[in-house]
């Protein structure tokens, strides 16, 4: 995108300077040329976003009964949705996870990429590919595989507690769920998050060091004191990036569920139940509402976090 | 050479311009239903079969029985009239979401349908399925029993065939039970409890499983008790009566609660790895389950090892000597609205798994426990030696008496919110936070809050 922006502000820069006549149509060729340019985009976009987004909004303002028909029902599904226990708890339960999840997967991936940043040796390189494996494995496959090593017959969990005779905890129970999808996502986002803080510590100038070091300072210091501060905008964007993913959290949980025995419920986050209001209880009207009552949340959660960082995140500004 | 270079610049531009775009729509989740891919529609293309005679029209199925593609060939062979394509569209809950996106959006349906006879009321209620009297259903209604006829009937209306039921019975470990001086099987609940107790005093292991994903296995013992959850006629679209704060109710799920606290069965789901293992390890001494349950547990490798040809099949333990045979699961062929030719749709579902070469192939692979009165009656299937039950005669002993003691159901026509909410307090049930009588009285007001909510008027 970069590329294109270069390459067309050179001719027309000169040509307005100079001939205001002819000007005129080579600036109107000009955006005619540009909106060509962002019509591939445009149209993609309007196609596969704006437009499925317009028409869910325009369901969710109706509401059809098993037994009535379709009628209009303006705000009254929203009303519903932001009275609806199941919903409400599921936003519950996602916040709640965030708050868990986002400061442990930060820690995790940060500490990973200050180390890696330390090292240089070849190691570091095979450790860098190891910490992003995860991220490589389809979330499907990962989730699938999180349900064999949670199995309490097969898992190395029940052979571990096994050594002791004692009796492994099963860690999709209903009180333990929780904890064990926190393991899951962490695993799974870690490295790439970690590759993300990783890329921004390449980026600083390593003349930053000589002078902190030159002025006595050790090496717990500059990671803490330099480096730390100067990815502060990569670490904002990655707790945007795991606020809104986890808000949406689904495939993990919907993954588990055949094997949770239960504890994943029809209405576990707000996600999932919109999408077995549509599909299992064939009510896509209030599925919509959902999906935007969950998105005004999210949209909310987001506008109140960027709102509180916005002297030190300038990514979006 | 310039020019040229910029002209490449701009293309390279708009091609990861159109990447992006593409990876933005992939990856942005918050739409709502629209996003759901229905695909074309499947009609005549995509056949996961041969077309025997070429010349003739075609009827499009969706199914998924394990032996389908026999059973489609064997209707081609003998149909000059009609074709069928088939296409397998998912196990169950996938075929079923694809339906229903297929209603909702009023193309994408398949001229006839495998479904399970708990789904019908659901579809028959949004206009999904076509009444087959007026195409001749009352011609094969004598091939089957009342019970499993009432399943697909609504008054005088027929809306699918029949071909597979679920007729219920206790599957025991003869092992275990010889090992704990378990003589003669339970033929009560109270029995079944006693005996339990005994296997686990003298340090045996779990008599059965409560599974949270079997719902209907509740749902079943409940009408097994005389409770009757819901009464529903299409006749009156609007009007349900719910009762699931029974009596019966309430006694099923305290009494299963009571198993439970005790220790005396395990709470792990059915179907899943862990607990495939587990029957095949000897950990449960019963499996209480349909007929189909002995093909699907070899499927998933029951009774072919250390197992073989422990297991036994019992009439199902009963809460009183009169009560009724029950069910689970039973599956039938539907014709949707959506069909082309709704006359060659209906001889399809007639005719399709009601030859005689397709009934055997089911009930010796013991896929289906077929409802055709032709096999159920004939001494071939009467008088066969399973070897999953290690040569007993399980379908004149257990089965064919409970088929003909089954006397049909009412479903809802919201059966997967029913199972998804009775799920979600089975688990509290099995987790010792939720008593049997609280739960029933919990499930009674979802239910009605929800059918109200769908506009029906509901009695209690």
């Amino acid at each position: 995108m970069a590329d294109t922006a270069t390459a067309l502000g050179t001719h027309p820069a000169s040509v307005t300077l100079g001939l205001p006549h002819r000007g005129r149509r080579r600036l109107n060729r000009r955006s005619r040329v540009g909106w060509l340019f962002v019509a591939p985009f445009a149209i993609v976009f309007l196609v596969f976003l704006v437009a499925p987004l317009v028409y869910a909004f325009y369901l969710s303002l109706f509401t059809k009964g098993l037994a009535t028909g379709t009628t209009f029902a303006g705000i009254d599904n929203y009303i519903k949705a932001f009275t609806d226990t199941s919903f409400l708890n599921g936003v519950w339960f996602v916040f709640r996870f965030s708050i868990v999840l986002i400061p442990i997967q930060m820690l995790v991936s940060l500490a990973a990429a200050l180390v890696l940043d330390a090292l240089t040796t070849r190691f570091a390189r095979f450790a860098r590919l190891m910490i992003f494996l995860p991220y490589a494995v389809p979330v499907v496959i990962g989730a699938l595989m999180w349900g064999f090593l949670y199995s309490p017959s097969f898992g190395p969990l029940s052979q571990i507690f096994g050594l002791f005779g004692a009796q492994a905890p099963f860690l999709l129970s209903p009180s333990n769920v929780f904890g064990g999808l926190i393991i899951v996502v962490t695993w799974q986002w870690a490295g790439y998050y970690m590759i993300i803080i990783y890329a921004a510590l390449r980026g600083i100038d390593p003349t930053l060091y000589e002078a902190a070091r030159i002025d006595g300072a050790n090496a717990w210091q500059v990671a803490v004191r330099i480096k730390v501060p100067m990815v502060s905008s990569a670490l904002i964007l990655i707790l945007v990036f795991a606020l809104i993913g986890t808000l949406q959290f689904f495939v993990e949980p919907s993954i588990l569920t055949p094997v949770a025995n239960g504890s994943i419920t029809s209405d576990f986050t707000p996600n999932i139940y919109a999408f077995n209001l549509a599909f299992q209880y064939a009510q896509f009207n209030y599925a919509s509402t959902i999906s935007f009552a969950l998105g005004i949340v999210v949209f909310i959660a987001v506008y109140i976090f960027l709102f509180a960082t916005r002297k030190r995140g300038s990514f979006l500004s | 050479m310039k020019g040229n270079t910029v002209k490449k610049k701009a293309l390279a531009a708009a091609i990861s311009a159109v990447a992006l775009a593409g990876l933005l729509a992939a990856c942005t989740t918050g739409g709502g239903p629209s996003k759901a891919s229905t695909g074309t529609s499947p009609k005549l293309t995509n056949c996961s079969n041969k077309i025997v005679h070429k010349s003739a029209p075609e009827v499009s199925v969706w199914a998924w029985y394990p032996n389908i593609k026999t059973v489609v060939d064997n209707f081609n062979n003998l149909h000059k009239d009609v074709q069928i394509c088939w296409t397998n569209a998912g196990q169950g809950a996938p075929e079923y979401t694809k339906f229903q996106t297929a209603i909702a959006s009023g193309k994408g349906a398949p001229d006839v349908i495998m479904l399970e006879d708990e789904q019908l009321t659901g579809f028959e209620l949004q206009k999904g399925l076509v009444n087959l009297v007026p195409y001749g259903a009352n011609k094969v209604k004598g091939n089957f029993s009342v019970g499993a006829w009432k399943d697909v009937s609504q008054g005088s209306a027929v809306y699918a065939i029949p071909v597979d039921g679920g007729p219920m019975g206790m599957i025991y470990r003869k092992d275990i039970f010889a090992k704990y001086g378990i003589t003669t099987p339970p033929t009560t609940w109270t029995e079944y409890e006693a005996d339990a107790v005994k296997v686990k005093a003298a340090g045996g292991p779990l008599f059965g499983d409560h599974a949270s994903n079997t719902p209907q296995v509740d749902t079943a013992l409940i009408a097994q008790d005389g409770g009757t959850p819901f009464t529903y006629d299409l006749a009156k679209p609007k009007d349900i009566k719910i009762q699931l704060d029974s009596q019966a109710v309430q006694d099923v799920l305290n009494y299963e609660a009571g198993l439970v606290k005790q220790k005396l069965v395990g709470t792990q789901d059915q179907f899943t790895t862990d607990y495939v293992s587990g029957l095949i390890a000897g950990k449960y001494a019963t499996y209480i389950g349909a007929a189909w349950g002995p093909g699907y547990l070899t499927g998933a490798g029951v009774g072919k090892g250390s197992d073989s040809g422990q297991f036994a099949a019992a009439p199902l333990p009963s809460f009183d000597p009169s009560d009724p045979s029950v069910n689970w699961g039973g599956s039938t062929f539907a014709v949707t609205t959506q069909a082309t030719d709704k006359t060659l749709a209906a001889e399809v579902a007639e005719g399709i798994y009601a030859d005689k070469a397709s009934l055997t192939n089911g009930w010796t692979t013991q896929t289906i426990f077929p409802l055709n009165q032709s096999v159920l009656k004939s001494s071939a299937f009467v008088n066969n030696k399973s070897a999953f039950f290690g040569g007993q005669q399980a379908n004149k002993a257990v089965y064919i008496p409970a088929e003909d003691n089954y006397k049909g159901f009412d479903y809802s026509p919201f059966t997967n919110y029913y199972y998804a909410q009775f799920t979600t307090l089975l688990t509290k049930i099995n987790a010792g936070t939720l008593s049997g009588t609280d739960a029933a009285s919990q499930l009674q007001s979802i239910m009605v809050k929800y059918a109200q909510g769908q506009g029906f008027t509901v009695t209690q």
